[in-house]
């Protein structure tokens, strides 16, 4: 009995050793969050404009350029701090913080994946709309096929590509089709707004319906067409702090910055339109 | 019956295989812990994730999930893309082993390096990498394009394409092995017999290394099945042109989780009866 007991015993060590070895895999984005609740706590201590530690944003992947900038301004204002990004698509962002992701700061493109996080408990007070975006067609270099409007779109001779409904950037074009009676047979559906862009900008797509920011940060490899229709499908820019934040201070200071005027002038720099 | 079992067992011990086996699950007891350990925890590691899965799974709403046409549109086109791509393996890559294990040339060993790269490639990568090539604006693809009209992305010929570019290496490199362990001298007895090269392949290194093939195709159709990267960067997104099984999965995923685990579960059913039906032999071999 005690010679089956004693292996048991030590499985289960071992078992533990592997499976912390498995957490250690599993979390190697958390190193720089217990700097941050370490250097956050003594932060709240002092006054508010001693900041220091690291603040972690969550941002769509649509405010990459525009976040990034911010963020050396934000860190060149409160000398000290770090601002990390991890950009990704609304969606799975959204996922990996209800997951436990370690986050300051959630940016999302859309309010439906906003919900995602404020429906789990995660979010400190409530989202606040900080910027819209609008769609665009981006076309190529040029618009060689002469593409005026959504209509021009269904022209079986030209490869348009959409992102799929169930992203943001997706939904928000199925809604601009519908509201204009549009019937739109796309040669893809991509799975986010860049990907989407990408074909253009390689020339694979001749068109694609995308965010108004993402044509302008592709800068001359696209070219950007408005449409009316547009109007019917804004997308809402909630911004939130997160209750599981180690760097509550510098995550509100953040904030923000991103409502101030200085914040704000950035972002309409990029394209986006004011909440 | 008993008959059949005993000579299997007689043949088995020539191999030293099942032998030695037995050797070892008779001191059971010896078997060292810090092996043991790793080696569960390792199998445990493999295995939750696929049982997670169906303890998770929708199992009420799951005939209503399943029988969706998309479901059956994503399936029956991943079933036909990744036989298709095995063909295109089997039709190149046999050739393409012989080559590698029969016939010295100057820069075999890079050769072979390069042919096995789209294993470790990341087929994201590998997808990049066929549309600089057979993209539209592609450095082969646009004369296609320009003296065909021939376009590869986005459509069904572009799903087989990166499938195939992707499964491929796994065929070579099993028929290669298998090539490398046949003796060469039957096909020497052939060609003094007076049969051409091309002959003595056909009718004794062929049969000769059927299993290996069988092994490397069976290897290669998997991995087409459950090819992502290359196929969603080269060939797109469209339902019942591009959308195969693991694209469906991966968008379903973003808005119905539930519909996401139902396609995993097929995608799971479907390589499960693959391997057991195909690869007995790999199952007994242990």
């Amino acid at each position: 009995m005690t010679r089956t007991a004693r292996p048991t015993g030590r499985t289960l060590q071992v078992a533990g050793a592997g499976a912390a070895a498995l957490l250690a895999l599993s979390g190697c984005s958390s190193s720089d969050d217990s700097s941050s609740a370490a250097s956050g706590s003594s932060a709240s201590a002092s006054s508010s404009d001693e900041l220091s530690g690291t603040v972690t944003v969550f941002a769509a992947a649509s405010l990459k350029e525009s976040f990034t900038t911010l963020g050396e301004q934000f860190e060149k204002a409160h000398p000290g701090t770090k601002v990390t990004f991890n950009f990704g698509g609304s969606d799975s962002l959204a996922a990996g913080i209800t997951g436990g992701a370690p986050a300051d700061v959630f940016a999302s493109a859309s309010p439906k994946t906003m919900k995602i996080v404020t429906d789990a408990g995660g979010a400190s007070g409530t989202p606040a709309t900080f910027v819209r975006n609008q769609l665009e067609i981006a076309t190529l270099p040029g618009n060689p096929d002469k593409v005026s409007s959504l209509k021009d779109l269904t022209d079986p001779g030209l490869k348009v590509v959409l992102c799929d409904k169930e992203v943001p950037c997706g939904a928000a074009a199925q809604k601009a089709l519908d509201a204009s009676g549009i019937e739109l047979t796309p040669v893809s559906y991509e799975q986010d707004v860049k990907s989407a862009l990408t074909k253009v900008e390689l020339k694979e797509a001749d068109a694609a319906v995308v965010y108004k920011t993402d044509v302008y940060a592709a800068g001359d490899k696209v070219e950007g067409v408005e449409f009316p229709e547009s109007a019917d499908a804004v997308n809402d820019y909630p911004i939130v702090q997160l209750k599981e934040t180690g760097n509550a201070p510098a995550a509100k200071a953040f904030i923000a910055l991103v409502q101030s005027p200085e914040g704000q002038k950035v972002l309409t720099g990029a394209g986006f339109l004011k909440p | 019956m008993t008959e059949l079992d005993g000579s299997g067992a007689a043949t088995g011990p020539l191999k030293g295989g099942p032998r030695r086996r037995a050797a070892r699950t008779g001191g059971g007891r010896g078997v060292p812990l810090p092996l043991l350990l790793p080696a569960l925890i390792g199998l445990a590691f493999l295995i939750v994730p696929l049982i997670a899965l169906l303890v998770r799974a929708p199992w009420r709403s799951l005939p209503e999930l399943l029988t969706s046409a998309e479901v059956w549109q994503a399936l029956q086109l991943s079933l036909v893309c990744a036989t298709a791509a095995t063909a295109v393996s089997l039709v190149l890559g046999v050739p393409l082993a012989w080559l590698l294990a029969r016939v010295e040339f100057p820069g075999r060993g890079l050769v072979r390096a390069l042919v096995t790269l789209p294993l470790v490639l990341p087929p994201v990568v590998g997808g990049v990498a066929l549309l600089m090539a057979l993209g539209r604006n592609g450095i082969i693809g646009k004369s296609l394009d320009d003296w065909f009209g021939i376009t590869l992305p986005f459509t069904t010929t572009g799903v087989v394409i990166a499938e195939a570019f992707v499964a491929m290496p796994f065929l070579v490199i099993s028929v290669e092995g298998t090539l490398r362990a046949a003796d060469p001298r039957f096909e020497e007895a052939a060609a003094t017999l007076g049969a051409s090269r091309f002959t003595a392949f056909r009718r004794v290194t062929l049969p000769l290394i059927a299993p290996g093939i069988a092994a490397g195709a069976v290897l290669a159709w998997a991995r087409a099945l459950g090819e992502f990267g290359a196929t969603i960067t080269f060939a797109g997104n469209f339902p019942g042109r591009t959308q195969t099984m693991p694209l469906a999965v991966y968008l379903a995923l973003q808005s119905d989780p539930e519909a996401a685990i139902a396609l995993s579960l097929v995608l799971l059913a479907v390589s499960i009866a693959v391997l057991a039906g195909l690869r007995d032999r790999w199952m007994k071999a242990g």
